[in-house]
């Protein structure tokens, strides 16, 4: 990884800053583990994608980051500091868990007013932060009751941005956005980052953030299966490899011992490709494609990962 | 100053260390009890029902019963029924509207974000003695305009009673929104277990002398008139210890620990 975004505390000692910590956190509802000692962490000027099936506990940790869930055992720190120990998080942290989690008779700008007041921040960032996320007058004028799903994201992510924190940690931001939203969003979250924030948010579909993180981390059935920059992860995604006669080719893939996963667009193989295409010189085949897997690679590896846990998956 | 840096941090280095202040908080919470249609209509209930209560007196009374005083104790019972009310939904309300999300994030330290809300209360409970006394200054004025006798009378005692009788009504809201953490729970709870208990120590002799320190009916009676004695205000807390002081005290660790989702 390149050394862009790590920052040292202003006068500290030249440790690294890890704006984002979680070490072993596990949560126990009963018997049941909703997580199971999850480790990663989240450095200055990257965008980190934590990816996971419905109920892989993602939001749970992420409740436990924010201080509003007690772990079982673990724990997590923020911009150095327990959540609960910050001295105003809503100048640190911009903290959206629920979009829908406001006051139905409340409008859009007193819910940022009341932010805004209990922050300490100046009352005309309330206007701009609306102006930022596309909220109109009109919208602001307006009882969130009325809001759509979109509506109540960008409500949320301008409640985010209110404190100028320098991490943000969103759950599912781009849900009941329409593409065009999402687009926005990826922008800002991008632009974020790299003006040396720290971002970590959630998602169920790997599409959603593939674009914009730069980490991936992967949870299933609360346990953490995959964790790394997103370019190492697609590198280890595999190659695609196409046939005329795909029948083929698996024998002559299977007979030279390498595993082949039938995908849309052809044969994912945990290979490199020189390998699969001496074998399939071997067996005297023509190949129509030989490439890196990238996105379809990353696709499949994501439901290998997450598939095998999300069968015992459990709601909480 | 480099001159090769990329471009301005997200965030200049600010160090906070300041708390959000309590009084800060104090602020945002009375304004929460406003900003809302619910929490609107409530406070303009409270402010109209004062107000019904003195015009129904302006009618009832003989002229010359239409002084100050016998507006301004009429008005305190409904406001004294409405104001846990508003202690109810102003706890209640960060759950079942879920905002507790936002609040608790922005405040983790969740009791101070309790000792604001109770702060809200008092002086909401304060405020609404002034409307009692506006209200009954302006019966007043009504009856001496319609040939009442329309005398200031007024026992400074009084006073300090009704402030007490409110911020004990509001808390006592305040107290059961926080030991049950949902809106109609928390209401019929708190409507139905004094009433069960006047109508139990009415009917079980046994229970009577309980009844008398514990059915805060009996025990804020005293409150509505000028004179209390030693002996009243005893029972008069010991009632509160029980239904105030104790869930009060049993919401806030249930609030403290509870998990938000």
């Amino acid at each position: 990884m390149s050394t862009v975004g790590r920052s040292e505390w202003p006068g500290g000692a030249g440790r690294l800053i890890r704006m984002i910590d979680v070490e072993h956190l596990t949560k126990r509802y009963g018997a049941h583990p909703a997580v199971d000692d999850v480790s990663f962490r989240c450095e200055p000027g990257t965008v980190t994608g934590f990816l996971g099936p419905n109920g892989a506990g993602k939001s749970t940790t992420m409740r436990m980051i924010c201080g509003l869930t007690p772990p079982t055992s673990g724990n997590a720190l923020v911009a150095g500091l327990p959540y609960r120990q910050l001295v105003n998080p809503g100048r640190e942290v911009g903290v959206l868990l629920d979009a829908s989690a406001q006051h139905a008779g409340r409008t859009g700008r007193e819910v940022l007013t009341v932010a805004a007041r209990t922050m300490g921040v100046d009352r005309r960032e309330v206007a701009t932060k609306l102006d930022l996320v596309g909220l109109n007058e009109a919208a602001a004028k307006r009882r969130v009751r009325a809001y759509s799903l979109g509506m109540r994201q960008r409500l949320g992510l301008a409640l985010t941005l209110l404190g100028d924190p320098r991490v943000l940690i969103l759950d599912e931001p781009a849900n009941g956005l329409d593409p065009e939203g999402i687009v926005w969003m990826r922008g800002l979250l991008r632009d974020f980052a790299d003006r040396g924030g720290t971002v970590l948010l959630s998602s169920h579909l790997l599409r959603e953030v593939e674009a914009v993180a730069d980490r991936l981390v992967v949870i299933a059935g609360g346990r953490l299966v995959a964790q790394d920059g997103k370019d190492e992860l697609l590198a280890g995604a595999g190659t695609l490899v196409r046939a005329r006669d795909e029948d083929a080719l698996r024998v002559a893939l299977d007979r030279a011992g390498l595993d082949a996963t039938p995908v849309t667009g052809g044969l994912l193989v945990r290979a490199e490709a020189e390998a699969i295409g001496q074998a399939a010189a071997d067996a005297g085949l023509a190949l129509t494609e030989l490439r890196p897997a990238s996105g379809a690679g990353l696709e499949q590896l994501f439901l290998t990962l997450t598939s095998a846990a999300s069968s015992r998956e459990n709601v909480r | 100053m480099t001159t090769s840096a990329p471009a301005p941090p997200a965030v200049a280095h600010r160090v906070e260390r300041h708390r959000p202040s309590l009084v800060r908080l104090t602020g945002v919470e009375l304004r929460k009890l406003a900003d809302t249609r619910a929490g609107y209509w409530l406070l303009i209930t409270i402010g109209l029902v004062a107000a019904a209560i003195v015009t129904v007196q302006l009618f009832v009374l003989d002229d010359g019963g239409q002084n100050f005083t016998d507006f301004f104790v009429p008005s305190l019972l409904p406001v004294g029924l409405l104001l846990p009310v508003l202690g109810i939904l102003s706890i209640t309300a960060e759950w079942s509207q879920r905002t507790a999300l936002t609040t608790f994030t922005l405040v983790p330290k969740r009791e101070r974000v309790i000792v604001a809300k109770l702060a809200a209360m008092v002086l909401a409970a304060l405020a609404s003695v002034l409307v009692s006394l506006a209200v009954a200054a302006v019966g007043t004025l009504l009856a001496r305009a319609t040939g009442g006798a329309g005398a200031w009378s007024f026992e400074a005692s009084l006073l300090l009673h009704a402030a007490v009788l409110q911020v004990a009504n509001v808390l006592m809201g305040a107290a059961f929104g926080l030991l049950l953490l949902n809106t109609p729970l928390a209401i019929v709870t708190y409507l139905l277990l004094p009433t069960l208990w006047t109508i139990v120590g009415g009917l079980v002799p046994a229970l009577r002398g309980p009844a008398r320190w514990l059915d805060t009916g009996a025990t804020m009676e005293p409150l509505f008139g000028p004179d209390v004695t030693a002996g009243q205000w005893g029972r008069l807390v010991v009632s509160l210890l029980v239904w105030m002081a104790v869930p009060l005290a049993a919401g806030l660790v249930r609030t403290l620990r509870r998990e938000v989702s």
